[in-house]
């Protein structure tokens, strides 16, 4: 027996008997023997705590093959003992919670209210945690995954935690689709809100009558996904194929609105282009362009979302584009190819997975969106605004809310399958052990200039847009008094000098420490598990692996206002309670922003030959070796980009956060929402540029701490024939 | 090499360090705490927390939500409730929460201050929400904008369906928001249900925009986005004492109002400090800190003065709104579903 898999065993017993089972209370101060062998499961079980004992059962089972080296199916022993284990644990815990038994049956046949205990603590978290790694390393044992027991438990711990962190709570708010409002199950009310024709009505096409919401969402997402994928595309060609000068400045510049607080943009196009803003007014003055409400719409929308999204679009691309060896592009020319054949039918095919995760990517961002819509989306109506409203509107109508997040959850889903169909079973590697592999070709002359022509323009906005948020955060009030002033940025931080040290008297002071905290801490969570995801989707083999992925998929599918609320009905209660701390929110970002990683790290890993890996296990090193010292460094764009991506979006999330913040935890954004609807938009731009601020230097940190990327690429100014490793 | 070793390390300290930190955060309850969701501005919130900490020594916790956001969390939080008192906030969630017994009962023994409209709603609301403070309905207009476009003053509400005024108004959804349901029921009550299903349907041809929040066309009319908006009066009074061009009119139909309310969460964890909350939040004392905190809406204490940028409320007709009917979710939902089958989907 491994010692990895003893040290599991053992770990199962401390969780167990050492370490304290339950969550304390909040009001409580535990002392440090609660923390030790008196708050554990051994000692609540023997003072009654009965249900707790029978779990001595697969902890005694696991030490059977330990103890007996002779033992032949030791395998069948260790799925054994983690099987029960974790069903044991699960079955205790939601059954006996706080008001004692949760189910019907069990009241009727023991009596009310039967026992009670609080929610689960370190002790039990961890020896659920060594059940699941045994049930792994005894699969493995029994020959799973080549008997691969690092695979067979990432495998698990990547499926346990999305059933514990995505399936549990998104099922939890999807049952009440199917139920009236007093909560008995209803489908046909199900039926009537499905169909309804504010959903699906296509009056647009016919009258000058509105669309359904269902459409009007759809739309807008195929062009946002068209347009970042394009827009991105420009700048990923540019940063990587010419020799552009200001090639670094566009890349900052494309990075900018990726960390730009919700809102920020939706305000800035406002002041721009609304009724009463300054490029209408130029317009108006100078060529006598009347002024209208254009902004307020799909356009406005659709702008908006390009500003937001171009950004995942090119940090996706930019990994692929780079990772195109010269090699094939060389081998056309070297056919005669002209240089625009080659980029047509070498180039471009190749990008297909990075253009393909690009469009999915911005098309679900898109239909996931909430403060773009919310500012400008006028009387266009999509799903992501409708079912925020359905939760907290007027309406109150959970039920709805569950209805449109299901059809929601359809079309990301649906664009997920047509993404494979396109992608089909093409090989798209091409970085392979096989040592430099040429220099890339320059762009054809067209596609250059398309792309200057995309990208600049666009760039320009860009910075009008940006030059617009900096004035408002410096004057008195942005589109009516432009007297200078600081007293935003005093308001929001000021520092005094107290006695005892520095006192941040600020009002955003407190949000502001617990944003970074939880932002800083998500991000290296997310990119791991997105990272060990994809590396489990492309690099190995196993039943059930599209029902992984698309599960892997699923929370970035569900808009926030869905998984917050889901968050608190899930969360809130024994077994799992965790609501009101800020370990809710690392786990609720976690989860929503490890598609990205996912996505990214399969774009990149596709194009990485597989022989790299092999080689690696033929010399004799584990995959977990393999993945550390051969793996990982190839992929640091994917790690770079979903670092930064899992940190921005933490620091910039708005609606799955607001059911989720406290006191304690209070987010940055729902504070900027706050003063944007006390109509402050200083102090929210004040405050938002700030946050940039601290995002631009987390990028730039985490660029440095992670490093480029070198791939064995000669670069035509520095030939350097040294460089054959793709490993540094 | 030692780049790889930092991020795997870096990776796994703030794993455990997730765990750590936050598996215990949240200690602060100790004895004498209140935790406190809050639905009013952000100033007005702080003060009101600050306060009560000074005069009683009670920690309080307090979270700034959208009344809405606050009801549905309430509503997601019956079976294991986080908080101890909501206060602020318009009106009819208060009322959804009492009707679904999220909320207790409880009498104060400053009843006997409030103003009429207070102890009514609690009296409707069977003593699970008491009103503590009201905003009148009714619209401002950009001055700049309006003598721009030649258009005359608006003083009722039959002047916005004036033809000068085309795609000039703006108003919340009322699916969205609270303040434009109170608009679609002020108006019916005051005209009776289909005459002011025929006012709303010929003021949907002047209407620019059906805002989500209720509050934004204060915002747009600031900023010239549009002449007029439809908001509550205190909400415009905001903007003109920020020095926008906005002239605040309480319409001469007479018009509806909000009450803001106050409610004790069912199984409050701390509930003698929620109602130690309550008792000092219905004192003059308390609702003198609304106009310090630049909001002007009218409180309920007949003792607390009242702001005087406040809109007199001897200027204000209001009509004797009738929370119970209007406030109840089958009333409401028969209203909005009328609404957006009838006056949204209209062509302009």
């Amino acid at each position: 027996m491994s010692r990895a898999t003893l040290g599991w065993i053992v770990l199962s017993w401390v969780g167990f008997a050492l370490l304290p089972w339950y969550g304390f209370d909040r009001s409580a101060s535990p002392t440090l023997s609660d923390y030790f062998v008196s708050g554990s499961a051994l000692i609540h079980s023997l003072r009654g705590v009965w249900w707790l004992l029978p779990i001595l059962v697969p902890l005694g089972m696991a030490l059977v093959p330990a103890i007996r080296p002779s033992i032949q199916q030791k395998g069948t022993w260790l799925v054994a003992s983690g099987l029960l284990g974790l069903a044991l644990i699960v079955a205790q815990g939601f059954s006996i919670g706080l008001n004692g038994w949760t189910f019907e049956i069990l009241r009727g046949l023991f009596g009310e209210p039967g026992p009670s205990q609080a929610g689960m603590g370190y002790g039990a978290a961890l020896t659920a945690a060594a059940f699941l790694i045994i049930l792994c390393h005894g699969l493995a044992a029994r020959g799973w995954c080549r008997g691969d027991a690092f695979v067979t438990s990432s495998i698990g711990a990547v499926v346990a935690l999305i059933l514990v962190f995505v399936f549990f709570p998104v099922s939890t708010i999807l049952a009440s689709a199917f139920a009236d409002n007093s909560g008995n199950f209803a489908p046909s009310e199900f039926v009537a809100k499905f169909m309804d024709k504010s959903i699906w009505g296509l009056d647009c096409l016919t009258s000058d009558l509105r669309c359904g919401v269902a459409w009007n969402t759809l739309f807008l997402g195929l062009l946002v996904a068209f347009g970042t994928t394009a827009l991105g595309l420009a700048f990923a060609l540019i940063a990587t194929r010419t020799d552009f000068r200001y090639k670094k400045l566009l890349r900052v510049m494309s990075v900018l609105p990726i960390i730009t607080p919700p809102f920020v943009i939706g305000l800035a196009l406002i002041l721009l282009f609304g009724r009463s803003g300054a490029l209408s007014n130029i317009l108006w003055e100078w060529f006598g362009v009347p002024r209208s409400r254009w902004i307020y719409g799909l356009p406005g929308v659709f702008i908006a979302q390009l500003l937001a999204f171009t950004p995942i679009a090119f940090l996706v691309l930019i990994g692929v584009v780079q990772g195109i060896s010269p090699t094939l592009e060389e081998a056309s020319q070297t056919l005669r190819a002209k240089s625009w054949t080659t980029f047509w039918t070498v180039t471009l095919p190749l990008m297909r997975p990075g253009l393909a995760n690009a469009f999915l990517l911005g098309f679900v961002e898109s239909l996931a969106d909430f403060g773009n819509p919310l500012v400008l989306a006028g009387n266009y109506e999509v799903l992501s605004t409708k079912i925020f409203f359905a939760v907290v509107g007027a309406q109150q109508d959970q039920g709805r809310a569950a209805v449109l997040s299901i059809i929601l959850l359809a079309f990301t889903l649906g664009a997920f399958w047509l993404q494979h169909a396109w992608l089909g079973k093409k090989v798209y590697t091409t970085v392979t052990g096989k040592g430099d592999s040429g220099i890339p070709l320059p762009l054809p002359r067209r596609v250059a200039l398309a792309s200057y022509f995309t990208a600049i323009p666009w760039a320009i906005f860009t910075v009008a847009v940006y030059a617009i948020i900096v004035v408002g955060a410096f004057v008195r009030s942005m589109g009516r008094d432009y007297t200078p002033t600081f007293e935003h940025f005093i308001t929001a931080f000021r520092v005094e000098r107290a006695d005892w040290g520095l006192y941040f008297s600020g009002s955003a002071w407190n949000s502001f420490f617990a944003t970074v905290k939880v932002a800083a801490l998500s991000a290296p969570l997310t990119a791991a598990i997105g990272l060990l995801t994809a590396y489990l989707l492309t690099r190995q083999r196993f039943s059930g692996q599209r029902a992984f992925e698309f599960g892997t998929l699923l929370s970035f599918a569900i808009p926030g206002t869905v998984v917050g609320v889901s968050y608190i009905l899930a969360f809130n209660v024994p077994p799992i309670e965790i609501t009101g701390t800020g370990f809710i929110l690392v786990m609720c970002f976690v989860f929503r922003n490890m598609p990205v990683g996912v996505r990214s790290g399969i774009a990149t890993l596709s194009q990485i030959d597989k022989s790299l890996d092999e080689a690696s296990l033929t010399l004799g090193a584990r995959s977990s070796t393999t993945m550390r010292r051969v793996v990982l460094p190839l992929l640091r764009p994917a790690i770079v980009a979903s670092l930064v991506y899992s940190f921005v979006r933490a620091m910039t999330a708005v609606s799955a956060v607001i059911f989720l913040v406290t006191a304690e935890y209070n987010m940055a954004t729902t504070y900027i929402v706050g003063r944007v609807e006390a109509g402050e938009f200083g102090l929210a731009i004040a405050y938002s540029t700030a946050l940039i601020l601290v995002m631009l230097l987390a990028i730039v940190a985490i660029q440095l701490m992670v490093g480029e990327r070198r791939l064995g690429r000669r670069s035509a100014s520095a030939p350097s024939p040294i460089a054959v490793q793709a490993i540094p | 090499m030692e780049l790889k070793k930092t991020f795997a390390a870096a990776t796994m300290l703030a794993g455990a360090m997730t765990a750590l930190s936050f598996m215990s955060a949240g200690a602060a309850q100790a004895q004498g705490a209140l935790v406190m969701y809050c639905a009013v501005q952000e100033e007005w919130c702080r003060a009101m927390t600050t306060a009560f900490e000074r005069e009683t020594g009670i920690k309080v916790s307090m979270t700034r939500k959208s009344s809405g956001e606050i009801y549905a969390q309430v509503k997601a939080e019956s079976q294991n409730p986080r908080a101890d008192i909501w206060w602020g906030g318009t009106g009819d969630p208060h009322m959804q929460a009492a009707e679904e017994g999220l909320t207790e009962a409880y009498k104060s023994p400053k009843m006997s201050e409030l103003q009429d409209w207070a102890v009514r709603q609690w009296d409707q609301s069977k003593q699970r929400t008491v009103g503590i403070y009201s905003g009148a309905l009714g619209f401002g207009y950009n001055t700049d904008q309006a003598k721009a476009n030649n258009i005359g003053e608006p003083k009722c509400w039959a002047d916005l369906l004036k033809a000068e005024l085309k795609d000039e108004v703006q108003v919340a959804d009322p699916n969205s928001s609270g303040t434009a349901y109170t608009l679609l029921a002020t108006i019916i009550q005051i005209m009776g249900e289909d005459k002011g299903f025929e006012y709303l349907k010929a003021l949907h041809k002047n209407v620019n925009q059906y805002t989500k929040s209720g509050a934004a066309p204060a915002k747009a009319t600031a900023l010239g986005e549009t002449t007029v908006g439809i908001t509550f009066l205190h909400d415009m009074v905001t903007m003109v004492v920020d020095k926008a061009p906005v002239k605040v009119v309480a319409p001469c139909e007479g018009t509806g109002y909000e009450i803001g309310s106050m409610s004790i969460i069912k199984g409050a964890k701390n509930l003698d400090s929620a109602k130690k909350f309550y008792d000092w939040a219905l004192t003059a004392d308390a609702q003198k800190l609304g106009a310090e905190a630049k909001s002007y809406q009218v409180p309920s204490n007949k003792n607390t003065p009242i702001p005087p940028q406040s809109p007199k409320l001897s200027d204000v007709k209001l009509i004797n709104f009738d929370f119970a009917k209007y406030g109840s979710s089958d009333e409401r939902k028969r209203l909005l579903s009328k609404w957006d089958n009838e006056v949204k989907n209209l062509p302009k």
